[in-house]
């Protein structure tokens, strides 16, 4: 198996034409779904609705179902939105910064990572607001002229990530849509049903393939990618400021910014994988989202995890290197104190797992990447909960020293963020184009004019 | 011009990009201004084979984030500085760099919501479902795999042979002539559409009924009105007695409720001292519990005419030479045990209440029974020179 890096792989390979292309991406949404589609769909929706079970009986009773207690006010809830806040990163990632450095490959997999991210970010969304207990109070977390004559106070980090989450929310789904709307037009042209056509036509606004219109959407598209790029980069550094502003140890640290956005884009990556290993599979698009992709992105892991795995030791060293006693306890804690086995789970997982992507065979072996990308999932969320608990479960004063245990609801309510997560991801499959067709059909072989050899007429 | 008035224009079909790019420059240097080029991807180098200009886009954003960014700063200005100012940790009202993090996000929020909506509304106009093309095999084609190119009738040039003749030397596979659809027309008064508007009527108004009226007194929306919890005067099934209100263990004191010495005498050997020095403040103190706890019987300037319409008898007026001769003590002995007709004070009043009380009583009497030395007391006090 000799791979050539020298040149650029073809970013769609067995020589497709365009209308096979249209056929391939579009098949799946005329089909109806299969077997195994409906017993994946009845699986995601039985955890959803053991989460939704589990929500109802934390409003029902209070956040007292949940394990959080003093000193550990924060686990599962804050946890699980860091999580799923970070796996949105990567489609951002994907559709915007890769499309700023010119990189085609992202046309197979942008769509895909994109709707993740919406996904993901809708998850997140969820946690803060059932924290709460009270969650149709949640409007009060946006300034608006109230009979209290308050306002939300701009200066504390909880607020910032109430804009960080909503406008990166806001914009992807934008972005998603944007790029949607060619694709929706070319449903509409194809579809011979009544109902769906008037469900494509609503959605494609009567968009036309004009290249009066193509002219300004390509640039718009740029806008958008220019706008996502800081963007996704500010919404875990603000997510970190939850953490770094306070006076915690083993929070309050300058690191945590850059830690952060790189421990996203690692964890996104990994679930992207996740998913697309099935997606390219079941819908027979080996072409489109090919091997190529899959080895992209999984150096992407590496490189991300190793970034990870220096913010992990720079923590230890700064710890060591600033003399203060309580920052020294955290770290020494956080490695061989109560919860050391979830320390070391995040460890290797994120660290010495993803090291086996150096090797070739590994990079472009499916089952492997699989198994590594699934621990890099299971590093990532340990990765919070070791943040998260171990710094809070040992206060200043050994009198008030805890343990945090979860409750059932609370890992029903993780179990139902799955549930919700890939309930989405799997109607999403079915009813939405998996991969921008209008993209793809642009970067197929032979879909450029070639200028013959007038270039700069 | 055209001749025929419901001639939209002249499409034709294209089987690769480089024969659409070398058709839109023909078409571009045969001097039309009125066409288009359809193709399924945007095809590099169309912008200039057609001639446009470049795109305005940017400035939309540009405008509308920066309107983002003024507007939020001055939000902040307004709400943190002038309309709620409140110190937080330590950092002045307009903490700018505090803000940095919501005024980038609004920058980006409004940039990008505009530019997108921007481009769908404002530069393509859509959306335009019954644009001629729609629903024509050309648009199918383009839709797929092919690259299409219109040129339509409105343009000046427009002429439907010459046309033809451009775009079948151009080497196009398939040329059509399409037509502007007829109007179209949206009765509001079909039976149909009634029903449906009044079922949404009768579905909203009943949603915000019952959630107004039933869903917001149900637990857990009822703000809390259910707590395991016993409220004032509840009975408790915790303490043998039942009472949930518990009382004071016996011989303690609580504050402000010094037992009185001489409680349950008649008539009183000893009595009190007045602690209080009649200031304005205590006699306003008092004047404000007279008011409330004395005058519904002894009226609001102890005449003893009460406001009660004879539902008790009427007490004898303060102003008595009994009344006038009594000691502070002894007025107050009479608030704390009660007299004849009058129940004890004991429980409603405090000391402190009691002395002001007096004091503010002993005001009444000398204001009534005014000598003519007092007025030059007034007159000394306002500084007006005695005769």
């Amino acid at each position: 198996m000799e791979v050539d890096y020298s040149t650029e792989a073809a970013v769609v390979e067995g020589n497709l034409r365009l209308a096979e292309i249209d056929r391939i991406i579009s098949r799946p949404i005329e089909e109806r779904p299969g077997k195994k589609y409906l017993l994946a769909l009845s699986i995601s929706s039985s955890f959803l609705l053991i989460g939704a079970i589990c929500v109802g009986l934390t409003f029902f009773y209070g956040v007292g179902m949940w394990g959080n207690n003093q000193p550990v006010g924060w686990a599962f809830g804050i946890v699980n939105f860091v999580f799923w806040i970070g796996i949105g990163h990567a489609g951002t990632l994907i559709s915007a910064i890769l499309f700023l450095l010119r990189q085609k490959w992202r046309t197979g997999v942008a769509r895909f990572a994109e709707a993740m991210t919406i996904f993901a970010v809708m998850t997140a969304g969820l946690f803060p607001i059932i924290h709460t207990g009270r969650p149709w109070l949640a409007g009060y977390l946006t300034p608006y002229p109230n009979q209290h004559g308050l306002w939300v106070n701009l200066n504390s980090p909880l607020v910032w990530d109430v804009f960080a989450v909503s406008t990166y929310f806001t914009i992807s789904l934008l972005f998603w849509y944007i790029g949607l709307v060619p694709d929706f037009a070319s449903l509409r042209d194809k579809t011979i049903s009544k109902v769906k056509k008037t469900i494509y036509s609503v959605f494609s606004l009567g968009w036309r393939h004009s290249n009066r219109h193509w002219q300004h959407y390509e640039k718009a598209y740029m806008i958008l990618a220019g706008l996502s790029t800081p963007l996704v980069l500010s919404v875990h550094s603000i997510v970190s400021f939850d953490f770094a502003t306070s006076i915690l140890p083993g929070w309050h640290t300058t690191i945590f910014p850059p830690y952060f956005v790189a421990g996203a884009i690692f964890s996104g990556f990994a679930m992207v994988v996740t998913v697309l290993v099935f997606v390219r599979k079941v819908f027979d698009m080996e072409n489109i989202i090919t091997l190529n992709h899959l080895e992209r992105m999984n150096k992407i892991i590496l490189a991300t995890g190793m970034m990870v795995g220096y913010a992990y030791g720079m923590e230890f060293f700064i710890a060591w290197y600033s003399g203060v006693q309580y920052e020294q306890f955290v770290f020494i804690n956080r490695a061989f104190g109560p919860y050391a086995w979830a320390y070391w789970t995040m460890v290797s997982c994120n660290v010495i797992f993803p090291q086996l992507f150096w090797f070739r065979k590994i990079r472009r072996s499916v089952p492997a990447m699989f198994i590594i990308v699934i621990l890099v999932n299971v590093g990532m969320w340990f990765e919070r909960f070791v943040i998260i608990v171990s710094s809070l479960h040992r206060d200043f004063l050994p009198s008030s020293w805890g343990m945090f245990v979860p409750t059932l609801v609370d890992l029903g309510i993780l179990l139902g963020s799955f549930g919700l997560f890939f309930t989405l991801v799997l109607l999403f499959a079915k009813t939405l184009p998996v991969v921008s067709i209008s993209e793809i059909k642009a970067v197929a072989p032979g879909s450029q004019p070639s200028h013959a050899g007038n270039h700069n007429e | 011009m055209n001749e025929n008035k419901n001639l939209y224009g002249v499409t034709a079909l294209f089987d690769s990009a480089n024969e659409i790019i070398h058709a839109a420059k023909e078409v571009e240097k045969a001097g039309y201004k009125n066409f288009d080029v359809n193709t399924p991807y945007p095809v590099h180098g169309m912008d200039r084979a057609m001639g446009l200009k470049r795109s305005t886009v940017g400035f939309f954003t540009l405008f509308f984030g920066f309107s983002g960014t003024a507007f939020i700063l001055l939000f902040a200005y307004w709400t943190m500085s002038v309309n709620y100012p409140m110190v937080i940790g330590g950092k002045p009202f307009f903490a700018l760099p505090s803000f940095i993090p919501v005024t980038f996000e609004t920058t980006v929020l409004l940039g990008g919501i505009a530019t997108v909506v921007g481009i769908l509304a404002v530069f393509f106009n859509l959306p335009s479902n019954n644009h001629p093309l729609h629903d024509t095999d050309y648009m199918c084609s383009v839709s797929n795999d092919k690259y299409g190119i219109v040129i339509e009738a409105e343009d000046p040039k427009f002429n439907e042979n010459e046309v033809t003749e451009l775009l079948k030397r151009l080497g196009a596979k398939k040329i059509h002539t399409v037509m502007n659809p007829g109007k179209e027309s949206f009765p509001i008064f079909e039976g149909r559409f009634v029903v449906f508007l009044i079922l949404v009527v009768l579905v909203v108004c009943g949603g915000t009924y019952f959630t107004l009226n039933k869903v917001l007194y149900l637990e857990p929306f009822d703000w809390m009105l259910e707590q395991d919890k016993l409220i004032p005067q509840e009975k408790s099934t915790i303490f043998t007695d039942n009472k949930g209100m518990r009382t004071t263990i016996e011989g303690t004191v609580a504050r402000g409720y010094l037992p009185y010495p001489f409680k349950g005498q008649t008539i009183p050997t000893e009595t009190l001292a007045n602690p209080l020095l009649p200031t304005k403040k205590v006699l306003e103190f008092g004047k404000g519990k007279f008011l409330t706890f004395c005058s519904p019987c002894h009226g609001n300037y102890a005449d003893g005419d009460s406001r009660l319409h004879g539902q008790f008898p009427n007490p004898p007026t303060l102003h008595s030479a009994r009344a006038r001769e009594f000691g502070d003590g002894m007025i107050y002995h009479i608030i704390v045990n009660g007299q004849n007709t009058m129940p004890s004070y004991e429980t409603q009043t405090t000391s402190e209440e009691r002395w002001a009380i007096i004091n503010y009583i002993r005001a009444l009497q000398r204001a009534k029974n005014a000598k003519p030395t007092d007025l030059q007391e007034v007159q000394k006090e306002l500084g007006v020179n005695v005769k």
